[in-house]
């Protein structure tokens, strides 16, 4: 068991790329902490950085009150669960897991007791005679898994772990992977590029975006309050509609008198036909798309006007192209294409940044 | 398709079947030839079925030797041949593996250096280069010995290469995760790499065991002594005679025992041998 | 060029690379060495004295008309050893490429002859076309040939290649044949639904499909006639009667241990070697436009 905090982690790579631009991050003890972003933010650097198999170019890391820096990955008492798994396809399932634990020359009957355990908890029992190659992508999965539980690490670090399965298989192992930490209570990083992974499983949320750290906290903190218009776009689906805003418009104040940009998450616009509420926002539409996916329904519109050229269509992940505003309607029922459509916030539900959209105004 | 029916498939099989004949014929006829009497060779009237000296031509070919030139019996040379192909096929898999585990996973100075200096040594075959390296294996004392025989061909840029290509393709997670579970770069190479390199190593026996087995040249230089003669070296001395004195039975048993191990290691292990053939030469 | 994640060790790599460093510098490149600063020398017959001579090994080569003489005959050789191989084991991959019956036998007893040693396929080929023994050479007498090949020149040079070419076809065929199954089925029953037969097919569909296999196995052919030939000729014809069968590297060999003129050899040597660097110069820009392909 122990807390991992990185203090001013940096990593720049030979040909002067800098991949880590100074990261902070205190995970307490039992903590599940989800780096979250776009691919190419620095995520899993980070988290290899954390497993030793990186370099560290500046700070510290820090695991159970041990500088790691310098520390080999065998003896940093960490276990990893790889991308591709990374099985060793000539071994059995059984030795995949005991070979760690017989490294660090542990005596036979400790080994077995420790696989025969992780194996009845992951329910592959069955399998230990198996090779990897016998075995469906799911239960290669579960075998990596058992790999890191049998060693009883301080920390459990996850690089993608669910990306190569499917859909469904995914949201089932997410949820147990879910339990199985709760109940083993062991600190653990979780590296994902799908934010709907990252709500679900994190304690502490941590969005990355270009080797630095957007913002940090209780992922549902992190919906309501993002700090950013890169946070804001990037977690929850569909995104947060963000426009700019004039000085003065809506009558909002800013200060300096500058304009900003004007968040509104899709579910809480409503169709109305009247003026907008007070303090709030109104958007006149033309319904361009719907998407009907049972419990909600989704309807895209171009704002009156402000339809620029496709040309001018913004290239930002995650974010809608300009002048195009989702709005998500409980139940099926929903306007047709090419109709108009008057949505509205009240001013409670809007989310008010910079220029820029580095900082929140709003609090 | 339909038009493989019929007549083009009876060409077909027809052609294949003349086409083993051509390769087997020249065998057949050496087995032939083992099995009669010296004398009805020397004189042109040779059957073309196998004849009654079958047990008493090879015995004598094995453990007695020829009464011309080579004192030696082939047991002796077979037993040099072997040592000889095996020393080679062996030493160059080991040297190869290491030096090819070096190059692809640590980093060090003048890495591609040493890998071009390998590398290299491709444009170098025994024969540009056999009395210079005679010299220096003379120097060495390796004259008339198994190192001599073996070591100036153990090193194997093409062995080198495949390894390489092949470690290149082992993904870099199942490193980490070996990190991870505590394996240095010896226990990695030991637990990990050594055993899926498995299948290319046996590959790559097999066509160097050949290659190893079927050298010529460079015995042909280095031996001197009859007791260290590999067979195809028995073979060649057995010959050196004007034709009426050749035991031609006991070459061509001595032929036939010659091409026999390195053809059962082709049809015994085809698959290695196709995969070996086709790696080696990518 | 180079994995992402490796092992630091100073020691380490320069331990496990050792071994195969030093065969490789005392076993190829001082001997390639030596034999450089041979060809500059002149030694005398005794090897008592030894000259500096400059390119006079060379120029005495290039005025020679044995040599040159054996340079057209070595390629000769190997054009006439890699067409007859190629064209017969094309033919026999070709025909094993069918849906037939058998093919994996078929494979097998036709592969076998790559393993057999060139020496043992020399004295294969004396024995079957001995003037006086031989069961084919008295078929051919008995045709009204005059046929002996230890005396006639041309004829031995004709059963050096036939028997090398003999031995070359089991490797041939099996590089045709991996090229050909690697042709998808699927462009062959295009072209069939095209309205081309056959024979037409092979020639606009297989064979320009197959030009990377038939260049590469054209650079292996030219290497094994210079190379591995050695053995099949010694067997033989020992370069006999009269030189008529003695290629390049047999010249080396004679030169240098029969004749004792070492300079000339190593001369011949570095020559050889030029030619080996050209051809796995032409190997390897095969090898790179194949990827690129």
């Amino acid at each position: 068991m122990a807390n991992v905090t990185l203090r001013n982690v940096r990593k720049t790579y030979s040909g002067g790329v800098e991949a880590i631009k100074g990261v902070d991050l205190a995970i307490g003890d039992g903590q599940f902490c989800v780096l979250v972003g776009p691919s190419g933010c620095g995520k899993s650097t980070l988290l290899r950085m954390v497993a030793g198999l990186e370099t560290i170019t500046a700070g510290e890391i820090d695991i159970g009150g041990r500088v790691v820096n310098q520390v080999e990955p065998a003896d940093r008492d960490i276990a990893m669960v790889f991308q591709n798994y990374a099985l060793y396809p000539h071994m059995s399932v059984y030795n995949n897991m005991a070979y760690g634990l017989r490294n660090r020359g542990m005596a036979k009957p400790e080994i077995d007791q420790r696989v025969r355990e992780a194996a009845r908890i992951l329910e592959i029992g069955a399998m230990l005679d198996r090779k990897p190659k016998q075995l469906s992508g799911g239960q290669r999965q579960r075998v990596a898994m058992g790999r890191a539980i049998v060693r009883q690490p301080k920390v459990f670090l996850f690089d993608e772990p669910l990306s190569n399965l499917d859909a469904k298989l995914r949201i089932a192992m997410r949820v147990e992977i879910r339990k199985l930490q709760r109940r083993l209570g062991t600190t653990s990083i979780y590296v994902t590029h799908d934010q709907l992974e990252a709500m679900t499983l994190a304690d502490v949320l941590v969005v990355m975006n270009g080797g630095v750290v957007e913002q940090i906290g209780n992922p549902l903190d992190i919906y309501q309050k993002p700090a950013t218009t890169f946070v804001a776009a990037f977690i929850g689906a569909p995104p947060m509609n963000l426009t700019p805003f004039a000085p003065g418009e809506y009558g909002l104040a800013v200060p300096g008198g500058a304009g900003g940009i004007l968040g509104v998450r899709p579910e809480d616009l409503t169709l109305t036909t009247g003026p907008a509420p007070e303090g709030g926002v109104r958007y006149d539409l033309i319904v361009e798309a719907i998407e009907r996916v049972g419990a909600e329904t989704f309807v895209y519109g171009a704002r009156d006007g402000a339809r620029p050229e496709p040309a001018a269509v913004s290239g930002k992940p995650g974010e809608l192209p300009p002048g195009e505003i989702i709005v998500r309607l409980p139940g099926q029922a929903a306007p047709a294409v090419g109709e108009r459509i008057v949505a509205a916030a009240p001013r409670d539900k809007l989310h008010v940044f910079a220029a820029d959209g580095r900082s929140r105004l709003d609090s | 398709m339909v038009e493989n029916e019929g007549i083009r498939r009876y060409l077909a099989h027809a052609i294949l079947w003349i086409g083993i004949a051509v390769v087997a014929f020249p065998v057949y006829l050496a087995f032939i030839a083992s099995t009669q009497d010296n004398a009805a060779i020397a004189n042109g009237q040779m059957s073309l079925l196998p004849g009654g000296h079958f047990i008493e031509t090879y015995y004598k070919t094995l453990f007695v030797g020829s009464s011309g030139t080579t004192r030696e019996p082939v047991g002796t040379m077979l037993l040099n041949s072997l040592v000889m192909a095996l020393s080679i096929a062996l030493g160059k898999i080991a040297i190869s593996l290491l030096s090819a585990y070096a190059i692809v996973f640590f980093r060090f100075p003048f890495r591609m250096t040493v890998f071009w200096i390998i590398f290299i040594t491709l444009m170098l075959p025994v024969e540009v280069r056999i009395y210079p390296t005679y010299k220096i294996a003379a120097d060495l004392n390796l004259l008339d010995s198994y190192s001599g025989l073996a070591l100036p061909l153990i090193a194997s840029a093409t062995a080198t290469l495949l390894f390489r290509q092949f470690f290149m393709t082992v993904p870099d997670e199942l490193m980490e995760a070996s990190r991870i579970d505590g394996a240095g770069p010896f226990r990695f190479f030991k637990d990990t790499l050594l055993p899926l390199s498995r299948t290319n190593m046996a590959a790559l026996f097999v066509i160097l065991f050949i290659y190893g087995w079927n050298q010529y040249l460079w015995p042909l230089l280095i031996t001197t002594r009859d007791d260290m003669q590999t067979i195809q070296i028995g073979i060649r001395k057995m010959i050196v005679t004007s034709d009426a004195l050749t035991e031609w039975p006991v070459v061509m048993a001595t032929s036939i025992l010659a091409m026999l191990p390195p053809v059962a290691v082709v049809i015994v292990m085809q698959k290695l041998f196709v995969r070996g053939l086709v790696e080696t030469e990518k | 060029m180079q994995k992402q994640s490796v092992f630091t060790s100073r020691s380490l790599p320069w331990l496990l690379i050792a071994p195969q460093m030093l065969i490789v510098l005392v076993f190829f490149y001082w001997p390639a060495a030596q034999a450089v600063w041979q060809s500059f020398l002149l030694q005398d017959a005794f090897g008592l004295s030894t000259t500096f001579i400059w390119f006079e090994n060379y120029s005495d080569l290039l005025a020679d008309p044995d040599y040159f003489a054996a340079v057209v005959r070595t390629f000769v050789f190997a054009a006439a050893i890699g067409v007859s191989s190629l064209s017969a084991a094309l033919l026999l991959a070709v025909m094993a490429d069918k849906p037939l019956r058998g093919v994996g036998v078929y494979r097998t007893l036709l592969i076998w002859p790559y393993a057999v040693a060139p020496p043992v396929v020399g004295v294969l080929w004396l024995f079957m076309l001995n003037p006086s023994l031989g069961v084919l050479a008295h078929g051919l007498r008995a045709m009204g040939l005059d046929w002996n090949p230890l005396l006639n020149g041309n004829q031995a040079a004709l059963l050096i290649i036939l028997a090398s070419a003999w031995k070359q076809i089991s490797y041939n065929f099996l590089f045709f044949l991996a090229g050909l199954q690697g042709i998808p089925k699927s462009v062959h029953e295009a072209a069939a639904i095209d309205g081309a037969r056959p024979v037409r097919r092979f020639w606009t569909i297989t064979f320009p499909l197959l030009t990377p296999t038939i260049f590469f196995l054209i650079v292996i052919n030219v290497v094994y006639a210079f190379f591995d030939t050695f053995g099949i000729i010694d067997t033989m014809t020992r370069g006999g009667p009269a030189k008529a069968t003695e290629t390049l590297v047999y010249k080396v060999y004679s030169d240098g241990l029969l004749g004792g003129n070492l300079g000339s050899s190593a001369a011949q040597s570095v020559i050889l070697m030029g030619i080996v660097i050209v051809l796995t110069a032409i190997q390897f820009r095969f090898v790179e436009r194949k990827v690129t392909y």
